[in-house]
């Protein structure tokens, strides 16, 4: 049996290409309007795509990675994703729902009741890609630090130590975020509501659990306020370039997306990741699946989708630039791409469509059904949850061990006889049931 | 207040055309984590699955209310340093519930209770612009002052804040929330293909704010959202909070829900909005209310009772007595009399996580045992008395008429009903409270098509 190909789309504004908002189907009036989002949500659902994300930022888009820029002729400003996300969800019913969330200068707790919620309102198909902010300008909103201003290059190369500290740093808070949201959400067991009219106890307090987190940057006691989500533990994914944030997505992700420009790069990408996974320790209870992503405008021949790609860049002013490789081709060429690395061992693809709704309608349309007769779709019938569509189990909580149950046992009796030494006749006696 | 008598039926104040003047205004209270939540009789649904949040809000759509209210969740309650887990436990994430709630209603207001102590105003403005716009002009912002540091416990400033800069942070919040809010003018987003404006011309505008609080220097993501500013709610009750109320809220959510109480209130809080430049009606009250039918008064008395049995179980009332004594009175029979000993007074008290204040545990204890003995009152009786009060027991008519009197007399612009059951508890209440209140000229029976949450509310600018 052919192996699973997972299939994720990008969602960000009117396209990933900065002019695309300017072309005929484009609604770039509607982008601050729910029915928009939900209108491409329905198409990625009804082409049976297994998940969409939603791009977001703390403060303005920018053309470059400084601050920001002066161009007026560009998309600019955004909807809050998780927000956005819980208001598709009742509106789609199989599609995972995957917005970004910044940790950076957030609050783990409010990101991690956030993302829970989503999940409760999807029920059972949130996820979060966990985003970095390291933009100076957007650390001014919040006033809490400053931060110098980043350079890509000089951070990919890992030439500046002072670069290569803010990232570990950034990296760093990220990844104790994570810790926080992963404990948060298994701080309630699953069956810590009881109901229990004889002893009047509505939720059973052995079964919640402090998470009791402390880092260089906060601290978080827990438990969370929300009982634990449908599928126990959402979905995180992690967007990867470097070593950095490699480590943190081994450490925490269920998914990296890794940006291979070609085989020989994907090759050295899968190497690092193998380096990382040797020096962290996993977070999460399943192997790391590692998805590419690829930017992709979609044209009937090869030539027209290079000219069509051209248009957009004198509009632009400049070539578009992207950290993935940027496919202006057929659908059958994105296809074989696709299947291609596939085969080389990549789970799944999060496609970035130069422009929206078109080329979404071209993957839907074109690309899906080449995926699907290459037999690489096919999922199991009756999956309720985005863990479940994608492969994953639902984990029991990291504090629910049947061992501990066992211990309990075993102490009470050893201390049969000695009521004094018994804790759970304690407990009773300060849990004021009688 | 528990009235079950027949009412006089007050002359409605009426304009020249013959409409009542005073309109009621209802908000619907999600059921809390408190006792006033009944979840032991069978009736009660998932407190956190979204058909529960479904129901609800699509209920009180029905009801034609101007919004549903949510509590917020910062931390699980504790009680002698313990989770405290005989109420309902458990709530979502308050603005991504009502982002979801959002997406299966069309008219009905959306109010969050969200802390200026846990959030930093670029975010939180961000979020409730936000939800203006995926809601169409129905975001509502309950700002609460939370300071101590047991709350502090989950969030990155830790600590506390002290309790007499909540309001010095609460306005600074609001300030420049609303300066976010109004940073990009309207029409700034030209979308125009043809010219390739995106942005019109001087569209957007930086806020450089530098205060005692925050620093916050940028510029905000967002076109201005169809109510510009979404409506403010307060509920705080001091005087701090109601100088803050009369300078920023458009809605306080109170608790003086008794008649005459409600008219000084009424009064105190609505006399102070001229001096500040605002006009009576540019700030409504609504006190918090809960209510029992039947289809007669003795009916609806003995459900009311029945209900309170439910809200106070044998243990419930030994905690709520724990919470004034401060300490633990496990060993008391709650069919028993009041415990002779005195309260221990300590600095903190053995409840964290809801906001009490009690003065005088002692005098107010010695008050209790008092009423007790008079009156022959049980321990658990006597905490029903103060737990599981009911606002309003009566026949439909005379809810109906309790409220509308509240409104025309000015105790109230309208209510905040809290039902016992979620996600049903208000049901009964649209089905047979708001029909007497259609009836009586002084409640919508349909929304205005397209209207904002400020609009519903009839907020005068």
């Amino acid at each position: 049996m052919t192996s699973s190909l997972y299939l994720g789309i990008a969602l960000d504004g009117a396209g990933w290409h900065p002019s695309a908002w300017r072309e005929p189907d484009a609604r770039p009036a509607d982008l601050f309007h729910l029915d928009y989002w939900v209108a491409l949500v329905r198409a990625a659902e009804a082409a049976g795509i297994d998940l969409v994300t939603i791009e977001d930022s703390f403060g303005l888009q920018s053309s470059g990675f400084g601050g920001i820029d002066p161009r007026r002729d560009e998309v600019r400003g955004r909807l809050d994703a998780l927000l956005l996300a819980t208001s598709i969800a009742p509106h789609t019913s199989t599609i995972g729902l995957v917005p970004t969330i910044t940790t950076t200068h957030t609050e783990p707790f409010h990101v991690a009741t956030g993302v829970q919620t989503l999940d409760y309102v999807s029920e059972g198909r949130a996820g979060w890609r966990v985003q970095v902010s390291g933009r100076a300008h957007e650390a001014a909103h919040v006033g809490r630090r400053t931060l110098p201003a980043l350079d890509p290059a000089l951070v990919v190369l890992g030439a500046d130590p002072a670069q290569t500290a803010l990232i570990e740093d950034l990296f760093g808070e990220a990844r104790d975020t994570v810790e926080v949201a992963r404990r948060l959400w298994d701080s309630w067991e699953d069956d810590a509501v009881i109901r229990d009219v004889e002893t009047g106890r509505f939720v059973d307090r052995d079964k919640l659990h402090y998470i009791d987190f402390e880092g260089d940057r906060f601290t978080v006691k827990g438990p969370s306020i929300t009982p634990r989500p449908p599928q126990g533990q959402p979905l995180v994914y992690a967007l990867a370039h470097q070593k950095v944030p490699y480590e943190l997505a081994v450490a925490g992700a269920d998914i990296v997306g890794v940006t291979p420009h070609d085989d020989a790069h994907l090759e050295a990408i899968l190497g690092q990741l193998e380096t990382a996974a040797h020096d962290v320790s996993r977070g999460a209870d399943e192997p790391l699946r590692v998805w590419t992503e690829i930017s992709v405008l979609i044209a009937e021949t090869a030539d027209a989708a290079q000219a069509t790609l051209a248009r957009l860049n004198a509009t632009h002013g400049e070539p578009w630039t992207s950290d993935t490789l940027i496919l202006a081709d057929t659908a059958e060429a994105v296809a074989t791409q696709l299947l291609h690395w596939h085969k080389l061992g990549i789970d799944g693809v999060r496609l970035r469509p130069a422009r929206l709704p078109e080329d979404l309608s071209a993957i839907t349309e074109s690309v899906v059904p080449l995926l699907r007769s290459a037999g690489v779709l096919d999922r199991p019938d009756g999956v309720a949850t985005l863990r479940a569509r994608l492969g994953f189990g639902r984990p029991e909580s990291r504090y629910a061990t049947p061992a501990d149950a066992d211990a309990r046992g075993t102490a009470t009796a050893d201390t049969e006889g000695d009521p004094a030494a018994d804790s759970t006749f304690e407990l009773d006696l300060t849990g004021s049931i009688r | 207040m528990t009235t079950t008598a027949s009412t006089t039926v007050h002359p409605i104040p009426q304009d020249a055309a013959g409409r009542p003047i005073r309109q009621v205004h209802l908000a619907a209270h999600f059921p809390g984590v408190n006792n006033t939540s009944v979840w032991s009789d069978g009736k009660a649904e998932s407190q956190i699955a979204f058909s529960s949040f479904r129901h609800f809000a699509q209920n009180a759509e029905r009801g034609k209310f101007d919004f549903l209210f949510l509590a917020e969740g910062l931390r699980l309650r504790e009680q002698k340093g313990l989770i405290h887990d005989l109420d309902v436990v458990g709530r979502p994430n308050t603005l991504a519930i009502l982002a979801g709630i959002a997406a299966v209603t069309e008219h009905i207001g959306l109010v969050g209770t969200l802390s200026s102590t846990f959030n930093e105003p670029y975010e939180l403005a961000r979020q409730l612009a936000s939800l203006d716009l995926l809601s169409g002009g129905r975001a509502g912002w309950n700002i609460v002052t939370t300071s101590d540091a047991f709350h502090g416990e989950n969030f990155r400033r830790g600590g506390f804040l002290d309790p007499k800069d909540r309001y010095v942070r609460a306005e600074e919040f609001v300030a420049v929330a609303r300066a976010l809010w109004d940073g990009w003018a309207p029409g700034a987003l030209a979308a125009n293909k043809d010219t390739g404006e995106f942005l019109s011309a001087d569209a957007l505008t930086a806020v450089d704010h530098h205060g005692q609080q925050f620093d916050v220097k940028g510029f905000g993501t967002l076109p201005r959202s169809p109510q510009g500013h979404p409506v403010i709610v307060q509920a705080g009750d001091s005087a701090d909070g109601r100088d803050f109320a009369s300078a920023n809220a458009e809605v306080i959510f109170s608790l003086h829900s008794e008649f005459e109480d409600g008219q000084r209130f009424f009064r105190d809080v609505k006399g102070r909005l001229p001096a500040v430049g605002r006009h009576p009606d540019s700030l409504k009250i609504l006190p918090a209310a809960t209510f029992i039918l039947g289809d007669t008064a003795a009916e609806a008395r003995e459900r009311s009772r029945e209900v309170a049995l439910l809200q106070v179980s044998p243990q419930t009332a030994i905690s709520f007595l724990e919470q004034l004594w401060g300490t633990d009175l496990g060993g008391y029979d709650p069919d028993g009399p009041l415990p002779e000993t005195d309260p221990v007074l300590a600095d903190e008290g053995v409840t964290r996580g809801r906001v009490r204040h009690v003065a005088d545990p002692v005098a107010v204890a010695k008050s209790w045992r008092g009423l007790a003995e008079a009156e022959g009152l049980s321990i658990r009786d006597l905490v029903i008395r103060f737990a599981a009060k009911h606002t309003f027991v009566g026949t439909p008519v005379h809810v109906a008429e309790q409220i509308n009197r509240h409104v025309q007399e000015e105790a109230s612009d309208g209510f905040v009903i809290v039902g016992h059951t979620n996600p049903t508890g208000l049901d009964e209440f649209v089905d047979r409270v708001i029909p007497e209140l259609q009836e009586r000229g002084v409640y919508r029976t349909e929304y205005e098509a397209g209207a904002t949450l400020r609009e519903t509310l009839g907020l005068t600018q």
